[in-house]
């Protein structure tokens, strides 16, 4: 076939590609604070675990499942948050939202993250790209914590 | 039926091809491709003789209707009750026995209301299947709420089709109701509704068939189904969308109160009581969707020239093209039965490593349309033990081209992910 007409190679990218098919950070960790969240239309899920310490986010994991996006999305993400204190964490939640939702260029601190700008020529598949971060967010509210 | 059977019943055979030169959408590309549809088990394309209905009606003969004196109002009412005997003849019925509302899952609700909240107590049974698609589910789950009664849901085989034995062994005396899909949306399987309603009438139970992915592909006629009560949707054969039918046993009917209140459905208005207006107006409060009414007759026409006969041999002819052409893809897998006798074209498939909605997205890019997810059946998901499937699904204006272009574009999805 001939090159289609819609961006296909922005999209599946191959470092795209790669995290789907070996994610990083994948699994449970044992008494950290469990979030997840689904895409009720797509049924994409991701459960996430995050264990924070001195206001830094020691470990993270993931499961789920769902498409190449949402999962692979996941997973770079939790390589970029690993080890991050809460305010860059913040700071990399706030710069792929609005490479996301807003169309900003993606800024130097993003990573293999960056792979994702292509989504947005996609709009059906924004929501998948934003699902894990949309659940991080959720886990590093203090209402989580456990008592 | 066999195909042969099925071929030697039809009129003349369908060219689609030559269909297609009515259906002004399919005539465009897209992603820079021409289109291929194949999400017709979602919504069929409209045919330019239904497009144009709207526009005379809109231009001709607006008007609200059964009340009017005036010209237009009998024009439009003439138009709109010429309609319900086009539904009727669609399966085999009688005109006052055909209800239009928004859409088959509110003929569903409508039984599940006037006729569910009147009839099922603590304790009553309604039997369901595991395929079934949600609409013939939540209006369940409400009555029972409503009353108490119990949800049973007969399972599927790892075949694909109603475990009938198991469905039969669920119908006993506290059964009041057994609902069931003609044909599953998903794994595309026709079900053996006449055995259904002998076993239902047996036990003394009704038998309601959502008839969504029936009527339109299947020649139908309800006194040889057997069943009580039949729904299904116009924007599914080529009609527009917001007109649903619900068709139920005159007799049924008249002993069920209404579903809404208002105009057009009553016969005298008293201030502390109302009288009904006569089967089928008693179903059907205040102003209809006249014109969209109006314009599935132009598709219940075109159908009926075409003969849903030859309709069904061409839609067993590509489906068995198709599913060949998909089961020959290393790491495709097709879910449901593959002998096209005993289903319709409604195909979903899996493929190995790759996600539906990643496949949709690079099927799309080809102009490839196609479904992804769960279907509106979570149910039958969990049973299949997938989160969503692929679903192609044909109908009169799809050929053997559209399934060499959807086989083309799912190769090229598995060198994406290769």
């Amino acid at each position: 076939m001939s090159e289609p007409g819609l961006p296909l190679d922005d999209l599946y990218r191959e470092v795209i590609i790669d995290h789907y098919r070996k994610p990083r950070n994948r699994g449970t960790i044992d008494g950290a604070r469990h979030v997840e969240g689904v895409n009720p239309v797509c049924g994409d899920e991701i459960r996430m675990d995050v264990v924070i310490e001195d206001h830094t986010v020691k470990d993270i994991a993931f499961e789920g499942a769902g498409c190449s996006i949402s999962q692979s999305s996941a997973s770079m993400m939790t390589e970029e948050v690993k080890g991050r204190t809460l305010g860059e964490v913040e700071a990399k939640i706030a710069h792929f939202r609005a490479m996301m939702l807003d169309g900003a260029e993606p800024a130097a601190d993003l990573g293999d993250l960056e792979a994702l700008q292509g989504v947005t020529k996609f709009p059906v598949r924004v929501k998948c790209a934003m699902l894990s971060w949309n659940v991080l967010q959720e886990g590093l509210e203090p209402s989580t914590t456990p008592a | 039926m066999t195909l042969l059977e099925t071929r030697l019943a039809a009129r003349a055979p369908i060219d689609p091809r030559r269909l297609r030169a009515d259906f002004p959408i399919l005539d465009q590309d897209v992603n820079g491709y021409p289109l291929v549809y194949l999400d017709n088990a979602a919504t069929t394309q409209k045919p330019r003789q239904v497009i144009d209905a709207l526009v005379h009606y809109y231009e001709n003969d607006n008007a609200n209707i059964h009340r009017g004196i005036h010209t237009l109002a009998q024009r439009a009412t003439a138009a709109y009750e010429a309609s319900r005997v086009k539904a009727a003849a669609h399966i085999g019925a009688q005109p006052q026995e055909i209800v239009f509302t928004r859409n088959a899952t509110e003929a569903i609700n409508l039984v599940a209301r006037a006729w569910g909240d009147a009839n099922i107590r603590e304790g009553d049974e309604i039997v369901l299947t595991a395929m079934e698609h949600h609409s013939n589910i939540v209006p369940w789950q409400l009555l029972a709420l409503r009353k108490g009664a119990v949800l049973r849901y007969a399972n599927v085989t790892d075949t694909g089709y109603l475990d009938f034995d198991h469905l039969r062994s669920l119908i006993g005396p506290r059964t009041k109701l057994v609902s069931v899909a003609h044909m599953s949306n998903v794994l595309g399987v026709i079900n053996p509704v006449a055995d259904i309603a002998e076993a239902a009438r047996a036990a003394g139970a009704f038998l309601l068939v959502d008839g969504a992915q029936g009527a339109p592909h299947l020649p139908v006629d309800v006194e040889s189904l057997g069943c009580d009560f039949y729904a299904f949707s116009a924007h599914k054969m080529l009609g527009p969308t917001g007109v649903g039918v619900l068709w139920g046993r005159e007799g049924l009917l008249a002993t069920m109160d209404p579903f809404l209140g208002g105009g057009e459905m009553i016969s005298l208005v008293h201030e502390d009581m109302s009288t009904w207006a006569d089967l089928p107006h008693k179903f059907e409060a205040g102003t209809p969707n006249i014109a969209d009414v109006i314009a599935f007759g132009a598709a219940l026409d075109y159908l009926r020239d075409l003969g849903m006969p030859a309709v069904r041999a061409h839609e067993m002819a590509i489906t068995a093209v198709a599913i060949d052409a998909l089961s020959a893809i290393p790491g495709l897998h097709v879910h449901g039965p593959k002998a096209v006798e005993d289903r319709g074209g409604a195909v979903s498939f899996a493929v190995d490593g790759i996600h539906p909605h990643d496949m949709s997205t690079i099927l799309d890019s080809y102009g490839v349309a196609i479904r992804a997810g769960h279907h509106c059946a979570q149910l039958l998901m969990r049973r299949l033990g997938v989160p969503a499937t692929n679903r192609a699904s044909f109908y009169i204006y799809n050929d053997t081209a559209d399934v060499d272009r959807l086989t083309a574009a799912i190769r090229e999805a598995i060198k994406v992910f290769a």
